[in-house]
């Protein structure tokens, strides 16, 4: 086992934890807490291959765990506002209940 | 395996299963922002201060005080009854550990035949400016077109169109 | 002689260090550099504490504390052990866990942004490559931590001083880190080290402090008026507003956890300041050339007081603001200013030196600040308000 092995694992064990919550759990915001954590379990993986590639000094994977930090805070605002603007029409943010496309 | 890893991961993985597995949703969030307070802290471990303190920042500091305000805002604090089925839950489950198994083959089978760069790499916060600045510096543009886009949006998206625009 | 009395406590650890094994030095040295500024601060903590309560009570025409000890000088001693044996109260339906770490939290937090303030020459906890970075980092902590103690009382008043506590860091901490990227900009460094190093010279006899530019002195002023504001202080105290929601989110907190809360707050408050006197009031460095016999790190603690004075001033002076006008003022005030500042740092790098360059960044400056107030004015909610009674 080496090193870069032991942080692909971690990773891996993070993308899995937010896949199950994403699937399993019924709260919208929960929901979209998981895609998250599946989101850093890939930053996690760039900054490994990063510091244990053959390239370090092209810094390719810290831009892009940046890049993807950047767009998952996007994606965070975004995502929470229209379950804000869910909530207001349907009064619940259970996503069993908002079965229905008509208003 | 350092025992410094295996600590910071024993954290990391202990606030985001707690963070998928709790009951009360704003526990939920607080055992978020321990996980990623670990992950973090594993970011510093491999060298990359810059994105580690970028990630306390931006996931402590913004996305769960963010979802905290969702959750007060929605109401959904309290423990809702409602839950999936058991069978839904199971199968969830079990599409998640498929994934894990599959990640983790690849990831012994794959990697133990690489050879490995431990030289610690210069990363230093300059290096990573001075790049963003030139090599990257289209998709520095993008990305804060990107968060513009997202502050107008998601300001549009929560506003209240029946009490007016205040 | 003077170099020796500058750096006497770095002698001090050095000459200490020599006593401890090899194996065990990096630890003993991390120690020896912590133990200090976690007394230091906190003494600086109970003398703030007086001087504060003196000087409103001066302002507000009273004596304020004068008995214990000499001039009241005792009355931290007496609050401190007060709070200590007070009864720790916890609310039966309050969430236990959360309720305790809630202040543990956020002491752990004020303390550690210390590790990046430089407090005199050579004298730094951890000189970080992004040192600034994790200062604004640890210091968004702080705003969990808020919310940990207010959602966990499970009291309404605690709930809304949270919330509005919050509320107000997040719009104010943009137009705080905005105002020091400039100082990051014209460094063109992370490092406060650096940041510091960089303003250290002289022109004659006047310093190179960033505050001596018109976008430093912009910088440094928003910079203040947000640090006010993070730390929720008067004229910013909305979420501890005493007469709307009695005392904000730590009111279901007794004892010992609301002394926590209270040192917790002013160490924020030193701590921006001390990071407005590293980004522009040149750190450490003397004012003039012919004073830097005085040994550094008093620079910096005269520096400190004075700015804490500034506070106190403020908090005896102005009134409260209302929850609108505090967000019309980040959003539509704060934030495009500092913005229009960085444009004229730029603009300030690119021009030759001289007076040209005075000329028109200050007129950049001053005239976005003159349209964005009369801006301000234009709106409704910034009008003196007409009360119709029964119409």
């Amino acid at each position: 086992m080496n090193p870069l092995s032991d942080y692909l694992l971690l990773s891996a064990f993070l993308f899995s934890i937010g896949l199950a919550g994403a699937l399993t759990r019924r709260n919208a915001i929960l929901v979209l807490i998981g895609i998250e954590l599946m989101l850093n379990a890939a930053n996690l993986n760039f900054i490994a291959f990063w510091r244990y590639g053959p390239h370090p000094e092209a810094l390719t994977g810290v831009m892009f765990a940046i890049f993807s930090i950047s767009v998952a805070a996007a994606e965070a605002a975004v995502g929470l506002s229209i379950i804000l603007a869910v909530y207001r029409h349907s009064r619940t943010t259970d996503l069993d209940k908002l079965n229905s496309m008509k208003g | 395996m350092t025992i410094s890893f295996l600590l910071l991961a024993a954290i990391t993985i202990i606030g985001t299963a707690a963070a998928m597995t709790l009951k009360n949703l704003v526990h939920c969030v607080l055992a978020l922002s321990l996980g990623l307070v670990g992950l973090a802290a594993l970011y510093l471990q491999l060298g990359a201060q810059f994105v580690g303190f970028t990630q306390i920042l931006v996931y402590v500091g913004a996305v769960a005080i963010l979802a905290a305000f969702a959750i007060m805002m929605t109401r959904s604090a309290d423990p809702t009854a409602s839950n999936a089925a058991a069978s839904f839950r199971a199968s969830g489950a079990l599409i998640a550990v498929l994934v894990f198994a599959v990640l983790a083959w690849a990831t012994i089978s794959g990697t133990s035949a690489q050879p490995i760069f431990t030289a610690a790499p210069e990363g230093s916060v300059g290096q990573v400016g001075a790049a963003l600045m030139h090599r990257f510096v289209l998709p520095l543009e993008v990305i804060g077109l990107l968060l513009t886009a997202a502050l107008i949006g998601a300001g549009i998206l929560a506003m209240d169109e029946h009490r007016g625009t205040r | 002689m003077f170099e020796t009395i500058d750096q006497i406590f770095v002698l001090i650890k050095h000459w200490l260090l020599g006593y401890v094994p090899g194996m065990a030095q990096p630890l003993i040295s991390a120690i020896l550099s912590v133990v200090p500024v976690v007394i230091a601060f906190p003494l600086l903590f109970a003398i703030t504490t007086v001087l504060e309560r003196k000087g409103l009570g001066r302002m507000q025409n009273r004596y304020g504390p004068n008995r214990t000890g000499w001039f009241g000088i005792l009355q931290p001693m007496a609050d401190g052990i007060k709070s200590l044996t007070k009864e720790d109260i916890v609310p039966r339906t309050a969430d236990q866990l959360v309720h305790f770490l809630a202040p543990v939290v956020m002491v752990i937090a004020s303390f550690l942004v210390y590790a990046v303030v430089p407090l005199g020459r050579n004298m730094v906890i951890a000189d970080l490559n992004a040192g600034v970075l994790f200062f604004f980092a640890i210091g968004s902590m702080v705003e969990l931590s808020v919310f940990m103690a207010g959602w966990s009382s499970h009291s309404k008043y605690s709930l809304l001083g949270a919330m509005r506590a919050i509320a107000q860091m997040i719009s104010y901490e943009m137009p705080l880190v905005l105002a020091s990227v400039v100082v990051i900009m014209a460094a063109g460094s992370l490092s406060t080290v650096t940041i510091v190093n960089m303003q250290a010279g002289y022109t004659g006899i006047w310093p190179h402090w960033y505050v001596f530019t018109p976008w430093g002195i912009t910088g440094f002023i928003i910079f203040m008026i947000a640090a006010t504001a993070e730390s929720n202080r008067c004229p910013f105290d909305m979420p501890e507003g005493e007469s709307e929601i009695i005392a904000g989110y730590f009111i279901e907190y007794s004892g010992f956890k609301f002394a926590l809360f209270f040192l917790a707050e002013y160490l924020g408050m030193f701590a921006t300041s001390a990071m407005a006197i590293t980004f522009f009031l040149g750190g450490w460095a003397a004012p003039f050339s012919f004073l830097t016999w005085i040994p550094s790190y008093v620079w910096f603690f005269g520096k400190l007081l004075t700015i804490i004075c500034a506070f106190i001033w403020v908090r005896g002076t102005l009134p409260r603001l209302r929850m609108d006008q505090l967000m019309n003022f980040a959003w539509k005030f704060m934030l495009p200013l500092s913005l229009i500042n960085i444009v004229g740092a730029g603009i300030w790098h690119f021009m030759p030196a001289g007076f040209t360059r005075w000329g028109v960044v200050s007129l950049l400056i001053l005239l976005s600040c003159v349209l964005l107030s009369r801006g301000l004015r234009r709106n409704k909610w910034f009008h003196v308000r007409t009360y119709r009674f029964a119409s």
